[in-house]
């Protein structure tokens, strides 16, 4: 008896808290930068595309969702077309942990609503920002030993120059 | 003074309709308060226009009747259901002078016989619809309404016995001195708790039931049919708690603010009241209910009449 006036009055005094709701669409949740929301590929400090098409998130998406070409141009890989599918999309990240280049990165944003479901399938143009990401700094073929132009071989950032071989020779 | 009877007929109808139609919206967002969230909040000023949208939307959907069911008795139920409780409120003075038949001579009885015939609208809804939730729902509701209705009865004879009168009018003039409250405070709450569970209303709610019996008498119903039962309900708790405060808090009684006002005040509060309940008790079982009532409110209510009786007899003149 006593607990349920107890109850009464302690749900009464309920009127005088705070509302946990947050009204949505006028006030937005601050999202931390880590969260997993809609998808991106990220350009390097050059302006230069990151991805170089190794198919490695394709691979690790469990849901199959995101479908790419590799093309060649200069030595450089990137990819000729893009092509991720949101409305399979689980937004788990695993194309992000497996990506060697920092090239496909998710972003605290998650307003992509359609109202056609082939709205959802985003390509190259759709998913390619201009600035460089979660990573300012990183730039694939400036750590890597591979040739484009404007750098040889051996030229990388903490790369020793290729060992002449014929200088081995006894 | 007095208005002239269709007038007062059709103001109360529609005051009454419009007030169980935004008591849906009223209740949601009284629970977002006590629940701390803010329930409908978006159709209209403060989300009042979700009672408009609800009533739009449960008007345009298909009115269906299940090809099981027994159909005359289907449609029957839910009509009976409504119509008991909007004519209870026949006898219910609003004012000494605004009221459709607050001087009739049995009016109280008129209230508890309407309360029991509201018990058809749910049995014959849940036996018509022949199916088993429904039928579990409406057997529930026939027993705990009908052994409530029982103490409802009996604790109501206190104040009868005081004001030495069944008409609802005589009633509250004979509060002028004091509340009935004061005196009847037993009689008041087993009154409250029988009225709680003779309107089904949560923590009382087991003819509905929803997580044992899908939503128990009115599985089967939709559409407006299914409206019905749910203005029915919210028709009921403005007839309780206009009943509450006809019979034990002085009805239109009260200091400097126009009578109306007064009745009006005392039973939004009581409305909240019934809300409040509903936002922070549990459903108790089944055997709860009855025990509760068959062995705490029964004896309670009739020793409440004997003490009544006993003194008002020591206190008669000569």
């Amino acid at each position: 008896m006593f607990g349920i006036l107890r109850t009464l009055w302690l749900t009464f005094l309920h009127m005088a808290h705070r509302r946990v709701t947050v009204g949505y669409p006028e006030h937005k949740p601050p999202l931390p930068p880590r969260y997993r929301g809609r998808i991106i590929l990220s350009r390097d400090p050059d302006g230069m595309e990151r991805c170089v098409a190794c198919n490695l998130c394709a691979v690790a998406c469990p849901v199959d969702c995101i479908s790419l070409q590799k093309a060649e141009q200069d030595g450089r890989w990137y990819p000729d077309y893009f092509r991720i599918n949101f409305s399979r999309c689980i937004f788990c990240g695993m194309c992000e942990e497996s990506c060697p280049t920092y090239a496909i990165q998710l972003t605290p944003d998650f307003e992509m609503s359609e109202y056609l479901r082939p709205n959802l399938v985003y390509e190259k143009d759709d998913l390619l920002i201009s600035g460089t990401g979660k990573y300012p700094d990183y730039s694939f073929y400036h750590v890597a030993g591979v040739k484009i132009p404007g750098k040889d071989k051996g030229e990388a950032e903490r790369e020793s120059p290729p060992i002449d071989l014929h200088t081995l020779l006894p | 003074m007095t208005a002239p009877m269709p007038v007062i007929i059709g103001v109360t109808l529609a005051i009454l309709l419009g007030l169980a139609t935004f008591l849906t919206w009223f209740e949601r967002r009284l629970l977002g308060l006590w629940q701390d969230r803010y329930g409908p909040n978006r159709v209209g000023p403060g989300g009042i226009l979700q009672a408009v949208a609800d009533g739009i939307k449960i008007l345009f959907k298909q009115d269906w009747i299940p090809p099981f069911a027994d159909r005359g008795v289907f449609v029957l139920a839910p009509a009976i259901g409504m119509m008991t409780v909007l004519l209870s409120f026949g006898v219910v003075p609003v004012t000494a002078f605004w009221s459709i038949a607050g001087t009739l001579n049995v009016g109280l009885l008129f209230v508890l016989a309407m309360m029991g015939m509201g018990v058809y609208g749910v049995v014959l809804a849940g036996w018509a619809s022949n199916s088993k939730y429904a039928l579990l729902g409406s057997m529930r509701a026939a027993a705990q309404m009908i052994s409530y209705e029982v103490f409802m009865g009996l604790s109501v004879l206190g104040v009868v016995m005081q004001a030495g009168s069944f008409t609802m009018r005589d009633i509250v003039l004979a509060q002028s001195g004091l509340w009935f409250v004061v005196p009847q405070a037993l009689g008041c709450a087993v009154f409250t708790l029988a009225g709680i569970a003779e309107t089904h209303r949560l923590p009382f709610d087991l003819p509905e039931g929803e997580n044992e019996l899908g939503a128990g008498f009115h599985t089967e119903y939709s559409g407006m049919k299914f409206g019905m039962f749910f203005l029915a309900e919210y028709a009921g708790v403005v007839l309780v708690s206009a009943l509450l405060v006809t019979l034990y808090l002085g009805g239109w009684e009260g200091p400097l603010l126009p009578p109306a006002l007064w009745f009006a005040l005392k039973t939004s509060a009581l409305v909240c009241l019934f809300v409040l309940l509903r936002a922070a008790l549990p459903r108790p079982r089944y055997d709860q209910l009855m025990a509760l009532g068959w062995k705490i409110l029964l004896p309670l209510s009739l020793l409440n009449i004997a003490a009544t009786g006993a003194i008002l007899l020591l206190h008669a003149p000569g």
